[in-house]
């Protein structure tokens, strides 16, 4: 029986991309959808009645919520190609813990330095640069987050990569300046052709901050 | 052939009126795993916490074999790959999805919106006491024909929801409101029940009185209203 591998997507959300990337390192068909956001489908309402949010990732009708929580159940059902978590019980507690830290910390500090004004957007580009700083000693001089191979927690960090050039321009700021590494480690995985194939292009996204932020009512 | 709690050491940085800390010593007493349990006075964080939990420095931190491990959540899955026996999460990837879903959002959005309910007064309060209603059906809807999260015996959603049972629940008495009402939680309630039937529930739970009386004392410094 084939498989039956949907994604409700919208294609500028980092979240959506570490599962379209997970999908992708596991040459997993899937029929991607993309959702508006401000209109939102019954099948995303159905399908995600807790948060109503995507990613959702419905397998044989089945549905998972929460991108990380995704990548998770892609490498357990996948198995046979492209491990994304270690098999080491210790390691796997080190990437889950690293990817936990980049879902608490990224967004919220990463959206102030473009949707917010004045001492708050410094205070938040302070913040975000801060925490990038900390996953840059984290990832030291690796290749990877996880070493030698690619995996859950670059997964988990790399959609926000291709929001840093809007995030520069609405904040003014430059990430390569204070965070070298984590810019070299963003190219080295762009090349890879899971995450060309996910992530959008940074011009795509820069035009689409002002669009953004008119729905949100920020001027 | 040596047992291997000859060469395990394991330690738990805790502390004793934490939900997630004690979520630990729930799953360690359910594998039956030995463990020296070593007090953090959370006031007055210890170098050692320090040391091992850099990023976040707060406890619970699972120390085995010298190498720290940070983050409830986490420290569970790892409990669950290293001691094999009593599993914790089930096998199915679908049914383990699910269970990552509801621990998340046990803590993340049920524990966040019960914080709100604390010293508010009127509709504030109403509102607070509403949101939490709101997700917490979803734990409800969860139970139904189901004498645990886990099914027939104790798993993953149980032990993170302890903080549901015994800190939200335990709580209703001070707050001076009761979140979660047994006419609109049968399921819930039920299950309460249930794990208080359960030995290594039982065992690792902080005494309710000594709770009640931490928790009316804390509210009491932060100034805020206790029935």
């Amino acid at each position: 029986m084939a498989d039956e591998v949907i994604l409700l997507d919208f294609w500028p959300s980092m979240f959506g991309m570490r599962t379209r990337i997970a999908l992708e390192e596991k040459n997993v068909k899937f029929d991607y959808r993309e959702q508006d956001l401000w209109n939102k489908s019954p099948i995303l309402l159905e399908m995600n009645p807790v948060h109503n949010k995507i990613p959702v990732l419905i397998h044989n009708g089945k549905p998972v919520c929460e991108s990380l929580i995704q990548v998770e159940y892609i490498d357990e059902v996948w198995p046979g190609i492209n491990p994304l978590l270690p098999s080491d019980p210790y390691q796997r507690a080190q990437a889950k813990f690293w990817g936990d830290y980049i879902d608490k910390k990224v967004y919220a500090s990463a959206r102030l330095t473009w949707g917010a004004k004045g001492e708050e957007q410094e205070a938040g580009k302070k913040e975000f640069i801060e925490i990038l700083k900390t996953l840059e000693s984290e990832l030291g001089d690796k290749i990877y987050f996880g070493g030698e191979t690619f995996g859950y927690v670059d997964i988990a960090l790399i959609g926000f990569y291709s929001w840093f050039g809007a995030y520069e321009k609405f904040g003014n700021f430059s990430i390569e300046a204070e965070c070298p590494k984590l810019i070299a480690w963003g190219k080295r995985c762009v090349e890879r052709e899971s995450v060309a194939k996910s992530l959008p292009d940074s011009e795509k996204i820069i035009k689409f901050v002002p669009e953004l932020k008119k729905h949100f009512g920020i001027e | 052939m040596a047992e291997r709690s000859d060469t395990e050491e394991v330690k738990l940085l805790g502390m004793w009126a934490s939900p997630f800390s004690r979520r630990i010593e729930v799953a360690l007493t359910l594998k039956g795993v030995p463990y020296e349990f070593s007090e953090q006075d959370i006031t007055n964080k210890s170098s050692l916490l320090l040391q091992l939990n850099p990023v976040y420095k707060m406890i619970p931190v699972l120390v085995h074999n010298g190498k720290p491990i940070s983050e409830s959540l986490v420290i569970l899955e790892y409990i669950d790959d290293t001691w094999r026996n009593n599993p914790i999460l089930p096998q199915d990837p679908c049914e383990r999805a699910t269970a990552r879903f509801l621990a998340k959002l046990i803590d993340q959005q049920i524990c966040v919106a019960a914080m709100k309910v604390v010293g508010k007064v009127g509709e504030e309060r109403d509102a607070a006491v509403e949101a939490t209603r709101d997700l917490l059906m979803f734990l409800e809807k969860e139970l139904v024909g189901k004498d645990f999260f886990g099914g027939r015996s104790l798993g993953f959603v149980d032990i993170v929801a302890t903080l549901v049972a015994f800190w939200l629940m335990r709580t209703e008495d001070l707050l001076g409101v009761k979140v979660v009402p047994v006419e609109l939680f049968p399921e819930i309630h039920r299950w309460v029940k249930n794990l208080l039937g359960n030995d290594v529930i039982k065992k690792c739970i902080p005494p309710k009185d000594e709770h009640l009386a931490y928790i009316r004392a804390r509210m009491d410094k932060l100034n805020l209203k206790s029935a």
